[in-house]
């Protein structure tokens, strides 16, 4: 494959392959972060994640719209408020879906996924119906386009070069949240032992609706960070929900760590077989590895020890 | 006495309606007696004839379906201004496929058995034209199916007014390799049939006729978001065209991609069958600039029948709205049924079927268009749009009009 290449070619092929291989295991961390805290910490199934995903893209293209028509001036910087209102937005939606719906399903998981997968049809039929069929385009600004020349041959592009930023720094956030703050160690202690949580003065319903509606919000701020490379409409949100599931359920449900050493795997893998082999290949190898290691192994890469 | 002056009465009542069918000045429903025009049984009045229109306005088919039911609107409300068919006003009865193939063959059938419509304008992706074809055929209906698409079928219950796969790709191919002196190609593709079939074509073509090469060949599931590895493997064989037939939602990524990854048009030539206007909304003008998609129609196209079209599209649908390939493919499917029954004089399928063949529209938005002498697919030139930031095209080339070929002998 690389005869009549210079060395230093192969060089800066290997050098962007590898970034490239970085920035799919952000995406994939970057949607399962949200999924990992519903799913790994409360066990609730949400078919729905991915429309939070949906909510924080459309979010970003309402405010390049607004940004563009009354402030233009502005358009350099509303890609950071964007993200902030994302957030927001997605963070009370997720909270109303909490309250309305999941809390009453809590003891039956399957029905949950039922709910939740009806949760998606309605939200995807209300983009639609409000947004319109037809994708859109938020207008990035331009510092976001483009791609920074490393070397004669090497070009990394700066929309990767974003969203490995806020992975880095919602994972940072997150981890922060659940391992070193209060509220964590009361989501913790919820996932470990409700009944005792409970007993220890612990308001587990409240513990219960802020995370998942913290989970919600993170996969808004995804989505508003995969606009700047991906597609915006009523259904680019479950072009996700696959990938992120299985991204949740390889590196352990209950495991953040897992989370992470999973989406890099699966990325890697996924990115090295691409170069090699091809597109459909590729996705045809990762998930027959997946699915021999989970026979393998069912609670994923990672597992929290508790006695049985 | 009595007898007699029923029999006058009847006579006035007659002459007035005959005078103001004269008046009207249009093929009136007394010419073509009801029972004459309709001897299948199908929801023809006197006053009224009913047909369907079947495309998914629910489910990611929605994206690009709801352009087709735009046009197709359009040109019947226009044909119901300038006097209907043989006399007749055209009801609409619309069904939602619902991105879903298994729906579309009953939603077809309910038009066809419980409906009895004379004509369904209707489907998109090839995966629901297959659904609903065993259903037109055994009940016997006649669809129009507005989608460029990959050839290789041919039915009398099917006239097909985009262009099927060696129309698109061949003109395009020469014009690239003439205008670009392309000897490398590298072809990507979504993975499902119009593109493996398309790119099969493309190959063939590039290896036999141009005596090009093609350095690469892939194709991506459909949904696929993430086209760095690809991207390294294109800047590694440096080809002088990529040839992307990549669809939905995959589409936006790897524009998005290609720019942010260097890959822009002062470098590179990309030519591509399956960008339209429509794609381009979602895509952002900014990301496409300065590649070339190869289609039989642009929005910007200068003629006084597209300037006409395009000003009425947007009088009903709004200022905002864009035109791309298949929606005006889609305008064209009511205009041609109008023109079949009247040269048949008739409704029934059959008639229509038979008289389709040779049909010739000069008042296409596209330019002259005729129906083939045996094979229900249009003559049709294919243009070659440079991609503006606007979202828009111009076009820079203009094929003659090539003879539809979806059994194409040697491409198979």
């Amino acid at each position: 494959m690389f005869e009549g290449y210079t060395a230093s070619e192969v060089g800066s092929i290997f050098a962007m392959q590898g970034f490239s291989g970085l920035s799919l295991f952000c995406v994939f961390l970057l949607m399962a972060l949200g999924l990992a805290i519903i799913f790994g910490q409360m066990g609730v199934i949400n078919m729905a994640h991915g429309e939070f995903l949906t909510i924080g893209a459309y979010t970003t293209f309402f405010i390049s719209s607004l940004t563009q028509k009354y402030v233009p001036g502005f358009m350099d910087y509303y890609f950071l408020l964007a993200i902030i209102v994302a957030f927001t937005i997605a963070f009370f939606v997720g909270y109303l879906v909490e309250f309305s719906l999941i809390r009453f399903l809590y003891k039956r998981p399957l029905d949950t996924l039922l709910a939740t997968w009806g949760l998606s049809l309605i939200m995807q039929q209300t983009f639609r119906s409000s947004f319109g069929a037809r994708e859109v385009s938020p207008t990035l600004p331009d510092w976001l386009l483009g791609s920074v020349q490393l070397t004669d041959t090497i070009e990394i592009p700066i929309n990767g070069l974003l969203v490995v930023g806020v992975t880095a720094i919602l994972t940072g956030v997150v981890f922060y949240l659940v391992f070193r703050s209060r509220w964590g160690l009361k989501v913790r202690a919820t996932t470990q032992n409700r009944v005792m949580s409970g007993a220890a003065g612990i308001n587990t319903s409240k513990v219960d609706r802020y995370t998942f509606a913290l989970g919600c919000g993170i996969a808004g701020v995804a989505g508003a960070v995969f606009t700047t490379i991906a597609s915006t409409g009523p259904t680019s949100g479950s072009l996700y929900i696959v990938d992120t599931f299985l991204v949740v359920v390889f590196g352990g449900a209950a495991s953040l760590l897992g989370t992470i050493a999973s989406a890099f795997s699966i990325a890697q893998a996924q990115s090295i077989l691409e170069f090699f082999l091809s597109g459909s290949m590729a996705k045809v190898i990762t998930l027959l590895t997946v699915i021999v290691i989970l026979m393998l192994r069912p609670e994923g890469l990672f597992t929290i020890k508790v006695r049985k | 006495m009595k007898c007699k002056k029923t029999i006058l009465r009847n006579f006035n009542f007659l002459s007035i309606l005959f005078l103001f069918a004269i008046t009207a000045g249009n093929a009136s429903a007394m010419e073509y007696p009801t029972a004459e025009v309709n001897t299948t049984g199908l929801a023809v009045t006197d006053t009224e004839v009913t047909v369907g229109i079947l495309h998914s306005i629910t489910g990611t088919m929605a994206i690009s379906e709801s352009g087709s039911v735009e046009a197709e609107k359009l040109a019947i409300k226009q044909i119901n201004e300038s006097g209907g068919v043989l006399g007749r006003q055209i009801k609409v009865i619309q069904e939602d496929g619902a991105s879903d193939w298994p729906t579309f063959a009953e939603k077809a059938r309910k038009l066809l058995v419980n409906d009895k419509v004379a004509a369904v304008m209707g489907c998109w992706t090839s995966a629901s034209r297959k659904a609903v074809l065993p259903v037109f055929e055994k009940e016997n209906g006649m669809l129009y199916y507005p989608t460029f698409y990959e050839g290789l079928e041919q039915s009398k219950n099917v006239i097909y007014t985009g262009q099927e796969a060696t129309q698109q790709i061949i003109a395009g191919l020469d014009w690239i390799a003439k205008e670009k002196e392309a000897k490398t190609y590298y072809l990507i593709g979504s993975d499902y049939i119009w593109p493996r079939t398309s790119n099969k074509i493309a190959r063939k073509h590039i290896e036999n006729v141009l005596g090009g090469k093609v350095v690469g060949e892939e194709y991506y599931p459909l949904g696929h978001t993430n086209f760095g590895s690809l991207i390294n493997k294109i800047k590694l064989k440096k080809p002088d065209v990529i040839y992307s037939i990549v669809v939905g939602g995959s589409n936006v990524s790897w524009y998005k991609q290609l720019k942010a990854a260097g890959i822009t048009s002062d470098k590179w030539t990309l030519l591509t069958i399956s960008v339209t206007e429509d794609e381009m909304l979602g895509i952002g003008g900014e990301n496409v600039e300065g590649f070339y998609s190869a289609m039989k129609y642009f929005q910007s196209l200068d003629n006084p029948n597209n300037i006409e079209f395009v000003k009425a599209f947007k009088e009903m649908w709004g200022e905002d709205s864009v035109i791309g390939d298949v929606t005006q493919a889609a305008y064209l499917g009511p205009w041609l049924w109008k023109l079949a029954v009247e040269k048949a004089g008739s409704f029934d399928i059959d008639k229509i079927a038979e008289a389709s063949n040779g049909i010739e529209f000069d008042k296409a938005p596209e330019g002259y268009v005729r129906i083939h002498d045996s094979n229900h697919h249009l003559w049709s030139k294919t243009r070659i749009g440079v991609a503006r930031k606007d979202g828009q095209f111009d076009v820079i080339y203009e094929s003659d009009l090539i003879e539809p070929n979806p059994f194409p002998e040697g491409y198979q």
